[in-house]
């Protein structure tokens, strides 16, 4: 019989993988490179959050959770950070957003197509 | 608890697939690096997850390194990207996008 504390790891890990799945289809559908790094956000902050936590309930308090804390906080800490950079970047570059109209006309496009 | 690890590793691969068809075909560089970004998170957790499904949590080393090179291999690329060379500061001054 599984303890809450494991029935709770089950259910951050699955929904932690429900939320990576949805950033890969954003990132693969979405029309627009500014769009797409909301879609690289969600993998990058929610998934991760959710599938370490759910390690660390699963491993209990031992040093795999010091270790995977540690990978909590590198991952927090740099990807948001990388995509902010990219973003920046991009603007800087002359990369112009897709606006009102042209992002309805496109993604129509890419539904006709 | 094997079967949930396995279920998250496989929606894991599987959107790492999906990432790799957006580093392939996306139209500029600025798509292709956020894709391997991206790709190289879902790496670490599932360095990190295989770990735990085949019982051998020293696997967690391997993704914290994974991790931290992940994030300096993303920024060399934009750099590299910007400036043609990972030394100098140099703008060569085109309004180029590509």
């Amino acid at each position: 019989m599984a303890s809450p504390i494991e029935v709770l790891s089950w259910v951050m890990i699955l929904s932690g993988s429900v939320f990576v799945i949805i950033g890969g289809i954003g990132l693969l559908r979405l029309p627009d490179f500014y769009t797409r790094i909301h879609a690289a956000g969600i993998t990058d902050t929610l998934g991760t959050w959710l599938i370490l936590i759910g390690l660390m309930l699963h491993e209990g308090f031992s040093l795999g959770t010091a270790k995977l804390a540690m990978l909590l906080f590198f991952l927090l800490a740099t990807g948001p950070l990388a995509t902010h950079a990219l973003a920046k970047a991009a603007f800087l570059r002359g990369l112009d957003p897709l606006q009102g109209r042209e992002l309805v006309d496109r993604h129509e496009v890419d539904d006709s197509a | 608890m094997t079967g949930v690890f396995a279920a998250a590793s496989a929606a894991i691969v599987v959107c790492m697939g999906l990432t790799l068809i957006r580093s392939i075909a996306g139209p500029t560089v600025f798509d292709r690096i956020l894709a391997v970004n991206s790709f190289g998170t879902k790496t670490v957790l599932l360095i990190a997850l295989i770990g735990y499904l085949s019982g051998r949590p020293d696997f967690l080393d391997l993704a914290l390194v994974y991790a931290l090179m992940n994030f300096i291999g993303t920024i060399a690329a934009m750099k590299f990207t910007r400036f043609g060379d990972l030394a100098g500061m140099e703008d060569e001054d085109s309004d180029e996008v590509y």
